[in-house]
């Protein structure tokens, strides 16, 4: 294909000259670069952005590191004790109930769907509903787990606790560990199934043996995206009812206690916090700046991690 | 493992090929629970609905509908203007699209039909990870960076946060997701439209501008509309730089500060305890939920549509 394309460019711009008389094809050019220039807008607002970000957080990330990740929350930006260990142990939780409740759920249904659903209207549905899922705003998912888990639910997840946001954030990510999983089991070549059923291999041991260490890496770089996504979340935690002011208590990272207390503190929020503090005690921004380097080293090792791995594996399988 | 092997000592024989009674339990017990799991996303759609609708109704029901059409968004005083929040929305989603149509489209056409493959692998990378940024960091950036520096120099607005910063915001978050679904869109067009172009003598610009997008645009309508669908439902940007807290007074210029839906949800909801329990304001955060639900899911299934005429014309 490549080739042909060549072969049709080469042909395409000697026939021009040759009717045209004209050495290069100006309007061409203008508009290749053109392109070039707003792809190169969007790198450049993401360099920007990230020296942005790491220049307003230098004072507070070379002056002291390790205080500030295990510094908590205070009402004045000066306060040698400010840092955000709570909202590090708060998004820690959020991961782990991300990957106990989505996981699971999410690859069991890419399987169902992928190795046992019949193609009717019923599987249809359940996937048109995914799909509509994966497009609602996150602060919808922030109502649910307002009303269900933090109303109708508190007392068994303890109200406006991490449990709450936990779940409601698993829920969020879901429709996307779905989806991901389903593309890479549904890329599993047909002929490592029907070896598998050749040798005699029922059809879960044909799944456990074949389609899933097949589809292994590409279900993996679902989970990191959508782990990246759910730890970057800020607004159902909001809705959920994240601390605002200060969070009197600091657990530590396996505090289980702590997971249906009454309070939580999560990395996106401690941001937002300190954003909306800035207003009266201006040094809370560059807290803010050095909380979102913390957070943006997390999120963009998960990215690319998972960027490297999808791209490693499909140059590998051609 | 074992007992699904045939015995070589016993030789073949019909019952080799059935499965035994515990064998099969057990595989009709993996297939229902997987099928459970694929139940729950159905499950959380049903929930979605019934928590937005229970209490939206109550709000429905119980409301004055005339503090819902007034001078702007103070609920804590029983003032529900819905259309100071559906115009905020309204003028960030058009500044996020004036921003991310161009350049989204642009990125996407040159990665699809210019880059060099060497060139593709390495911008694109970069592209997926300014799609990866979580959305409260690219608030920071709008409110400390966007504000400053092109609002305020650019337009002569507010060094603080106002729709224009937010709507710009808003505009860098959709940049990647415009460009990744309209990149999907062109490569899906068959490489034999391009050949035949080329071969009737037609430029590369021509190509691309009067077969590529034609061919394309299913998919680039679709990249537009789940953009918009996106825009209004983001809510760090415009939360954090949109410029207004806890309450607006209705206004239709982008330079002032207000309040659009997801922003004056998540003002209303900070410190949930303060809003159980005081009059409607609870309920008046289901009632704007589901129009952004609504609005956002109709715009979802009309994208969905024009994903699959896509599929189906290649």
């Amino acid at each position: 294909m490549a080739k042909a394309r060549l072969i049709g460019d080469r042909t395409n711009k000697m026939m021009v000259q040759a009717m045209e008389r004209r050495a290069a094809d100006v309007r061409g050019r203008v508009f290749q670069i053109t392109l070039l220039v707003t792809l190169l807008i969007s790198l450049f607002i993401l360099g920007v952005l990230i020296v942005d970000v790491v220049v307003d957080a230098w004072g507070v990330l070379t002056g002291r590191p390790s205080g500030f990740l295990t510094g908590t929350m205070r009402s004045l930006s000066g306060d040698p004790k400010l840092g955000v260990h709570q909202a590090l142990v708060g998004t820690f939780w959020i991961a782990v109930f991300v990957a106990v409740f989505a996981f699971p759920i999410g690859i069991g249904a890419a399987i169902w769907l992928e190795e046992y659903a019949l193609k009717n209207r019923f599987t249809r549905f359940i996937e048109l509903n995914i799909r509509n899922l994966a497009g609602v705003p996150s602060i919808v998912y922030g109502l649910l787990g307002l009303f269900l888990f933090v109303k109708s639910l508190g007392g068994l997840t303890g109200g406006k606790s991490i449990a709450s946001a936990g779940i409601t954030l698993a829920i969020l990510v879901l429709p996307i560990v779905i989806i991901t999983a389903q593309e890479a089991i549904r890329a599993v070549p047909q002929g490592l199934k029907e070896g598998a059923y050749g040798v005699g291999a029922t059809k879960w041991t044909m799944i456990r043996s074949q389609v899933l260490p097949y589809a292994a890496p590409g279900i993996f770089t679902g989970t990191l995206l959508s782990m990246s996504r759910g730890i970057g979340e800020a607004a159902p935690l909001l809705l959920v009812g994240a601390v605002s002011g200060r969070l009197g208590s600091n657990p530590g990272f396996f505090d289980f206690s702590a997971i249906n207390a009454e309070a939580f503190m999560a990395m996106p929020v401690i941001i937002v916090e300190w954003v909306q503090n800035s207003g009266r005690d201006p040094g809370f921004a560059e807290a803010a700046a050095a909380a979102i380097v913390v957070l943006l080293v997390f999120v963009i090792l998960m990215n690319a991690a998972a960027i490297f791995l999808r791209n490693h594996f499909e140059k590998k399988r051609g | 493992m074992s007992d699904t092997r045939v015995d070589s000592a016993k030789g073949f024989s019909v019952e080799s090929l059935t499965a035994n009674p515990r064998q099969a339990r057990k595989e009709r017990l993996i297939r229902d629970s997987l099928g459970a799991t694929a139940l729950v996303s159905v499950l959380i759609s049903g929930l979605i609905i019934w928590s937005l609708f229970s209490e939206a109704w109550t709000f429905m029901v119980e409301v004055d509908w005339g503090s819902v059409w007034d001078i702007g968004w103070f609920p804590r005083r029983g003032i529900y203007d819905i259309k100071t929040l559906i115009v905020a929305s309204l003028i960030v989603t058009g500044i996020a699209m004036i921003v991310a149509g161009p350049l989204g489209l642009g990125a996407a056409i040159y990665l699809s039909e210019y880059a060099r493959p060497g060139v593709r692998r390495t911008l694109k990378p970069i592209l997926e990870i300014l799609a990866g940024i979580p959305s409260v960091v690219l608030g920071f950036f709008a409110l400390e960076w966007i504000a400053p520096n092109v609002v305020k120099t650019l337009f002569g607005g507010p060094a603080a946060g106002s729709l224009l910063a937010a709507g710009i915001g808003v505009g860098v978050l959709v940049v990647p997701l415009v460009a990744s679904i309209s990149e999907d869109a062109m490569k899906a067009v068959p490489m034999s439209l391009r050949e035949a172009s080329s071969g009737l003598g037609a430029r590369k610009i021509t190509t691309t501008i009067r077969v590529v997008l034609p061919a394309a645009v299913s998919g680039l309508m679709a990249a537009f509309i789940v953009a918009v669908s996106r825009a209004l439902g983001e809510t760090m940007v415009v939360f954090m730089a949109g410029g207004a807290a806890q309450t607006a007074v209705y206004t239709h210029d982008p330079l002032e500060g207000s309040l659009p839906l997801t922003a004056g949800m998540t003002s209303l909801a900070r410190g949930t305890d303060s809003v159980v329990g005081e009059g409607l304001t609870f309920q008046s955060l289901f009632f704007v939920g589901l129009l952004l639900f609504v609005v956002t899911f109709a715009l979802n299934v009309v994208a969905d549509r024009f994903v699959h005429r896509v599929r189906e014309q290649y």
